[in-house]
């Protein structure tokens, strides 16, 4: 069985994933991970998790194409640069 | 220290030492790479025991750890049989290993009640790391239980732990040429 491990490095940090192993059972798995993770002091704590138990999504579907929900979808810089523009000129047009 | 205290020391590190090596003879072959990692890092905690053993009889004695690791006769090696065997089965070494934690286990209580405080110490500290092979013993014990191959190595081997600590197998002689080799190839006050 394929076990995913995720490493704390000090108390209250998020874990990362540190890699996997390959082991009979979770008693296995336990030890193994301490071995390959631990045991030179550089893990607060392990998470070791068999990849089945693990719910992998990867399609995300944007039919209608929203793309303001995206971070990317809503640029700023074109209506920044208009703006800007507008607000030169009515400067301009002031200053006349 | 009194001379049987010195006595059983010496048979423990010298257990400790055969079996890390013949333990060791599994690195790059064990059957998977996490076994082989584990495995290994077990064999060397095994020669870091007999390290310390031997540096405490040694000290007694005025001599070097090395010296009393490396310099004696094979004959006069205090090991017991179980421990220098080349084994090429993969149960049958765990069925040593199984079988020497128990004793080992056993041995180290006792040692851990002693009255110099130096070797209740020392027994108390190897004890803790021997903590973790008897885990890895009884997984291995625990998964292997109802296997034919294994419950016959176990009976195998058994009878090798307390088949005395006088007499060798051909097998201490050849393990001793080898792992004396190079400090034998030195000439004679070459400093390590």
């Amino acid at each position: 069985m394929i076990y995913e491990i995720f490493r704390q490095e000090r108390k209250g940090q998020p874990f990362h994933h540190a890699g996997s192993l390959e082991a009979a059972n979770h008693d296995f798995a336990e030890q193994y991970a301490k071995e390959f993770y631990g045991r030179r002091g550089e893990s607060e704590a392990l998470w070791v998790v068999p990849r089945e138990a693990i719910i992998e999504v990867d399609e995300f579907v944007d039919e209608l194409n929203r793309n303001y929900h995206r971070v990317d979808g809503y640029s700023l810089k074109e209506k920044l640069r208009r703006a800007r523009e507008r607000v030169g000129s009515a400067l301009v047009a002031r200053d006349r | 220290m009194n001379e049987s205290e010195a006595r059983s020391l010496l048979e423990i590190a010298d257990d400790e030492l055969f079996l890390g090596w013949r333990d060791s003879e599994w690195t790059g072959i064990a059957p998977l790479l996490e076994e082989d990692v584990a495995f290994s890092s077990i064999a060397q905690n095994e020669i870091g025991h007999a390290r310390a053993l031997y540096e405490l009889v040694a000290r007694e004695q005025g001599i070097t750890a090395d010296e009393l690791a490396f310099d004696r006769a094979p004959e006069e090696y205090r090991c017991a049989r179980l421990v220098e065997l080349r084994l090429l089965d993969w149960e049958k070494t765990i069925a040593r290993h199984y079988l020497y934690e128990q004793a080992d286990a056993a041995r180290l209580e006792q040692l851990k009640q002693s009255d110099d405080a130096e070797i209740a110490g020392l027994a108390a500290k190897i004890d803790r790391e021997e903590a973790y092979h008897r885990i890895h013993a009884q997984m291995w014990f625990d998964r292997l239980k109802d296997e034919p191959r294994f419950t016959a190595a176990l009976d195998e081997l058994r009878p090798l732990l307390d088949a005395g600590r006088d007499e060798h197998s051909p097998e201490l002689a050849e393990l001793w040429d080898e792992m004396t080799m190079v400090r034998r190839s030195q000439p004679a006050g070459t400093a390590w």
